[in-house]
């Protein structure tokens, strides 16, 4: 296998050779574990083992949530007050289980952002990148079809509005629709596949969390420097590299303990925060709550679906080319799966040949913009459309506008204007610099 | 760098809470309950007496049908003892649940029961009142400011607020308004309720259409700006007045405080292993802090022979 070279695992004892030479199992994991790794990563890298508890979490409480949930519409709701007033600790899991969601996405959003701004995703961790979105984009339909199993208002109004969408896709759409609902409406069919794939999809994610991390094990760690480690031979690949035990091994488990002290607090202090009053009012199909939102790891997304009106010139343009096929409905779910679709073209994209925005000086401030454009997404993704004024759809269109023009404008053309600093030559170096070449005892 | 970037996501979690955008203006009242904060618990006797103003009160139209009537012997509840509680469950008397299934000659339909205290409380919507049993965490009496969730991160969700202003919030009918708006009443805290144009502002927008014969009509669109005064017209009567309940241990009994008994008593009914859900909470942390001490001071060890002193 390519890679990083290192030394690999030899079986010591009779019985080890014996397992080795039938299944090399010990030496898997000694190489994963003991995989060599940029001994320069920042804070920024512990988000991976964060992502890796999350899923854990998310599958161990589930799997004891789905012994007690029923996935009825007459008793769903109950089932959820059931398991929060009779099961022991059950509010908890539940709980843990709602606000393991929102860890789960605040730290995905970490990780992605991370990767965008120490250009993680280009070559040679493309694929890595993809079996990344790939996983991102299974966990938003997991996470939705999550939040539709209460059965609460905001669940069934949730299904009905995110469900319409694919209705909006001309001529294929309605069957599509019918399809996906088991019917012409939310109902039980669509309670109990939703169901059914919100148990499913996890193990899918955990299977390409398995494959992702096999990809970047055998393309090594980006690093801040975004410089490659040097792999002309073992000794010389060892002054650029740990080994992953123990040293990153603790440094992510203490990150992690961290933030799992905070995430502790907000589940026993303020479970509901992150979540939504309405969801406590059984599903009702003959009453619209006022106000239909996604949670809030969605709302970016949500904001440029409802981003493009029909009197946007774009919406306009598009309408008359294609003979009225594409109205702001179908244009809007265009833009959403657009959105993610740009995300991920990213590594094809991104024309600059340095890997670090720490020695690209002009990227740094798009970058930063784009960060504040996400959160400004967020927001409006939560405002009524006729908020501040009327001034909302506006505020949408722009950031909307950003999003995109900074994946397809900005990163190709950054890479062909800009001049980047230099970056030192290799990782040692860089190390060395931060904390002195005196700290090398083996040197 | 990456501190912007964490910077940034601390803000999103802020902004991406339950935000929604300011409705109807509605007044609600900052309460303090005894229950709030971390290390706040309920008022068992505030419970006890808000259970009673329930039962003698709002029980006449509302039901609470997630709650069970055993609960209310539960540690960290009203703590009845037991012997209360079933005596409390057999003064209610029910049609049996069977009776509910579509059967061609019913013969439980017409038998009642007592209720028993494995039961829950009976399930009631006289005239369409809501069940109360979620009702103090499926409102939430604070938002924004501009829906960036701030308020409810220092204030709480505000559930049992908003029924202490709801219950409150009865007003003389304004001005602006018909009488007698069709057996509506006027309150200052309901937001989604009925509203009469005439105590909403307008804006007018004139358009000029030139239609296919090449006359001008002019058209005028009113699109709702404003309103004039807080809340909307609820469909239940005023429930308490001053001195509606007689408490045992001879409590105020002013409608102000009977509400704030009962609010706290409906936050409970929402919420009722809340005391569980908070102590959970101090192990949680409590452990963790200290794993988290652990392995900073291992980490720091660990690393210290490969960075040695840190010189920039």
């Amino acid at each position: 296998m390519a890679g990083i070279p290192h030394d690999h695992y030899e079986p010591k004892s009779n019985a080890a050779r014996w397992l080795y030479k039938r299944l090399p199992i010990v030496g898997l994991l000694y190489d994963t574990l003991m995989i060599p790794t940029p001994k320069n990563l920042n804070w920024m890298w512990i988000w991976g083992i964060v992502l890796t508890f999350c899923l854990v979490l998310q599958i161990v409480t589930g799997i004891v949530l789905a012994m007690h949930y029923t996935p009825h519409i007459d008793m769903a709701f109950a089932s959820v007050e059931h398991i929060m007033r009779d099961v022991n600790g059950g509010h908890m899991l539940r709980y843990l289980h709602a606000n393991g969601a929102s860890l789960f996405f605040f730290a995905v959003y970490l990780h992605i952002f991370r990767g965008l701004y120490y250009g993680s995703y280009k070559a040679p961790r493309e694929v890595t990148w993809i079996i990344g979105m790939i996983i991102y984009f299974l966990m938003i339909v997991t996470a939705f079809m999550g939040y539709v199993l209460p059965w609460g208002q905001m669940s069934f109004w949730g299904a009905t509005v995110i469900t319409g969408i694919i209705g909006a896709i001309p001529g294929i759409g309605e069957p599509i629709q019918t399809w996906l609902l088991g019917g012409p409406a939310v109902d039980n069919a669509t309670l109990n596949r939703f169901f059914s794939l919100h148990y499913l999809l996890p193990f899918v994610i955990a299977a390409l969390v398995a494959v992702h991390i096999w990809a970047f094990h055998t393309s090594g760690n980006n690093n801040p420097t975004g410089v490659e480690v040097r792999r002309g031979s073992k000794e010389e690949a060892e002054r650029d590299t740990i080994p992953f035990w123990p040293y990153y091994v603790i440094k992510d488990l203490f990150a992690l303990a961290l933030i799992l002290t905070v995430f502790f607090a907000v589940v026993g202090f303020m479970p509901n925060y992150l979540g939504h009053p309405d969801n406590y009012i059984e599903a009702n199909a003959l009453a619209t709550p006022a106000h239909i939102v996604p949670e809030w790891y969605l709302l970016p997304f949500y904001a440029i679906l409802r981003a493009f009106t029909s009197d946007v010139w774009i919406v306009i343009a598009a309408n008359k080319l294609s003979f009225g096929i594409i109205d702001a409905k179908f244009f809007g779910v265009l833009a959403m799966f657009g959105a993610i679709a740009v995300l991920a073209l990213t590594p094809w994209l991104d024309t600059s040949s340095v890997r670090s925005g720490r020695y690209r000086p002009m990227f740094k401030w798009w970058f930063a913009l784009l960060c504040i454009d996400f959160v400004v997404l967020m927001w409006a993704g939560s405002m009524a459309p006729d908020a501040l004024m009327g001034w909302m759809p506006a505020i949408s269109l722009i950031a909307t506008a950003y999003w995109f023009a900074y994946f397809l404008i900005i990163l190709p053309l950054l890479g062909v204007i800009e001049k980047p600093l230099t970056q030192p030559a290799t990782i040692e170096e860089d190390f060395n610099a931060h904390y002195g070449p005196n700290s090398h005892p083996a040197e | 760098m990456f501190r912007t970037i964490a910077l940034i996501a601390a803000s999103a979690l802020v902004l991406g809470s339950p935000v929604l955008a300011e409705t109807a203006h509605q007044e609600i009242e900052d309460v303090s309950f005894a229950h709030e904060g971390p290390f706040g618990t309920f008022d068992q006797f505030q419970l006890q007496r808000g259970l009673q103003v329930y039962t003698e009160v709002c029980a006449a139209c509302h039901g609470l049908k997630f709650v069970p009537i055993r609960s209310l012997s539960d540690a960290g509840g009203p703590g009845l003892p037991e012997d209360q509680v079933r005596a409390y469950a057999k003064a209610f008397t029910v049609y049996d649940e069977e009776s509910n299934r579509a059967v061609l000659w019913d013969s439980v339909k017409s038998e009642m029961r007592p209720l028993k205290d494995s039961d829950n409380f009976p399930i009631n919507n006289t005239m369409g009142a809501p069940d109360l049993s979620l009702m103090a965490k499926a409102r939430a009496g604070f938002h924004g400011p501009y829906g960036t969730g701030i308020s409810q991160l220092f204030n709480g969700m505000g559930g049992p607020e908003y029924i202490v202003s709801i219950l409150n919030g009865y007003a003389d009918n304004p001005e602006c308004a018909p009488e007698g708006m069709d057996g509506l009443y006027y309150n200052t805290a309901f937001g989604p309720g009925g509203y009469p144009d005439s105590c909403k502002i307008f804006e007018e927008t004139k358009t000029v259409v030139t239609q296919d014969d090449g006359t001008t009509v002019e058209k005028i669109e009113k699109k709702e700006v404003g309103r004039i005064v807080p809340g909307s017209w609820i469909r239940m009567s005023p429930p308490l007045s001053d001195g509606q309940v007689e408490y045992a241990d001879g409590h105020d009994t002013s409608a102000h405080h009977m509400s704030e008994d009962v609010a706290s008593f409906l936050m409970w009914a929402a919420e009722p292993q809340m005391m569980a859900r908070k102590w959970s909470g101090f192990v949680g942390v409590g452990l963790l802090g200290l794993l988290t001490t652990l392995l900073y001071l291992t980490n720091k060890r660990l690393w210290a022979g490969i960075k040695g002193k840190k010189t920039a």
